[in-house]
């Protein structure tokens, strides 16, 4: 067997739901593991990422932190992976997109009763947030992406395992799904 | 004995008169489709039933059959085009499947599923399109109208109300209520409305019976969508008005 592929993963404007998912290939992690490595990821807690073969990101882009880290990621791996809703589509955070910003945070912090005497974050450690939500393919190349809410920890396994052994990844019915 | 034509390698017989839609789906083979609904006048506007017939491109359900036609339907080259009209749809409206009542019963995301379309691709239009919570039974949520103008059809046609019609041209085309105010509460729209009963995405849902089937029991958990549409065909509608096409039907 030649060496492990190296599998970075990250969750920018995502719940980590995919990730969960990711776990739900149950004992499946353990052949998977013996064909991939993980570099850095929240499984591991590297915090940068190193030259991989393939990267999973979940979620989409709402902050300029989501910008820095999606291009560490495709400056990194050869294989850029969309998992779920978000990274796919902006998902749920991408909600907001016909709403004002601004307006949102005003009612979210200042406005909403029960928050009255809340102020709009402005802690210079926390990243700014965008305009809009993007999904990834609007701010790098991705090549692949396996849709769902999240998709199913026997679809995540059907995709790696496809592109693993080289094959054109394919979910097909039961396995595709948008929700 | 009666004419035909081929489809992709098989003989296919027709009535004068029928589409090479109608003559497919009765002959029991599939060209997926979004707009043309059986019970209503071809519509042509969605494109996803276009096929290549000898060497040009056509929208099955408004062409004509004719005696030795050589019809190409399931190539890659026409599921491409699919899918890329697919993708367009999606990016072009709001189509948030997790939050929707239709997801599991939807054409277009069945299409979607079946196409094996994993992303919009296009950069997501985000169009501002607030819903129409305003009559007490029905809820209208604009963003996920594809405009295939089967509600359209069905108000004028059979239940003799024209509450609905398109407005606009191009990318500002949208669906509007026939009403001064706008709003639906203002119209003679019913729940036993065949109008509510056609649309085939998400947009026109009575209220309180969402999300009432459970993940793995709706329409096309069971079973992709060229699977399902032949037991539709003709999908003529039962003496109750309703048909087994048409979801949500309360
Ligand atoms: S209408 Fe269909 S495609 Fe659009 S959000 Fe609802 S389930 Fe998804
Ligand atoms: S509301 Fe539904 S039926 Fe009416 S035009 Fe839009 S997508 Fe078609
Ligand atoms: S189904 Fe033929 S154009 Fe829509």
């Amino acid at each position: 067997m030649s060496k492990k592929l190296r599998i970075a993963t990250t969750s920018l404007a995502g719940c980590f739901g995919c990730h969960m998912s990711l776990l739900d290939i149950d004992e499946r992690l353990f052949p998977l593991l013996d064909l991939i490595e993980f570099d850095r990821s929240p499984l591991t807690d590297i915090k940068h990422c190193g030259p991989c073969d393939i990267g999973l990101i979940e979620g989409g882009i709402c902050n300029a932190e989501n910008v820095h880290v999606l291009h560490e990621f495709r400056k990194n791996c050869k294989i850029l992976i969309a998992i779920g809703s978000c990274a796919i589509t902006g998902g749920l955070p991408a909600q907001r997109n016909h709403l004002d910003l601004g307006s949102c945070l005003t009612e979210v912090y200042l406005t909403e009763p029960g928050l009255a005497h809340g102020h709009i974050p402005n802690d210079p450690e926390l990243p700014l947030p965008l305009d809009k939500v993007h999904p990834l393919h609007e701010v790098v190349k991705i090549d692949y992406f396996i849709p769902g809410c999240p998709p199913s920890g026997d679809a995540i396994w059907k995709f790696l395992t496809d592109l693993i052994a080289g094959r054109t990844p394919e979910l097909g019915h039961g396995l595709i799904k948008y929700d | 004995m009666s004419d035909t034509f081929q489809l992709d390698g098989a003989s296919v017989p027709f009535e004068p008169g029928q589409t090479v839609m109608q003559a497919a789906l009765a002959a029991g083979h599939y060209i997926p489709h979004l707009c043309y609904h059986p019970e209503f006048k071809p519509h042509g506007s969605c494109k996803l039933c276009t096929v290549k017939v000898g060497g040009r491109t056509a929208a099955s359900c408004t062409m004509p059959a004719e005696v030795g036609l050589n019809v190409e339907s399931n190539i890659e080259e026409m599921n491409g085009l699919r899918r890329t009209l697919v993708q367009m749809l999606f990016a072009e409206g709001n189509h948030f499947c997790p939050s929707c009542e239709k997801s599991g019963n939807c054409m277009l995301q069945a299409l979607g599923y079946d196409l094996e379309v994993h992303t919009a691709g296009f950069r997501h239009l985000y169009p501002d399109r607030p819903v129409d919570a305003s009559h007490p039974d029905i809820l209208l949520d604009f963003n996920r109208c594809i405009l295939c103008e089967l509600c359209v059809r069905a108000s004028s046609e059979v239940d003799g109300k024209n509450v609905f019609a398109l407005s606009g041209r191009g990318i500002t085309k949208h669906l509007i209520v026939n009403a001064e105010s706008g709003l639906l509460k203002d119209t003679d729209i019913a729940l036993t409305d065949k109008a509510m009963q056609v649309c085939p995405v998400g947009v026109i849902l009575p209220k309180r019976v969402g999300f009432s089937v459970p993940i793995g029991k709706r329409r096309y958990d069971q079973r992709p969508i060229s699977a399902q549409a032949l037991d539709d065909a003709p999908r003529q509608a039962d003496a109750s008005g309703s048909c087994a096409a048409c979801e949500g039907t309360p």
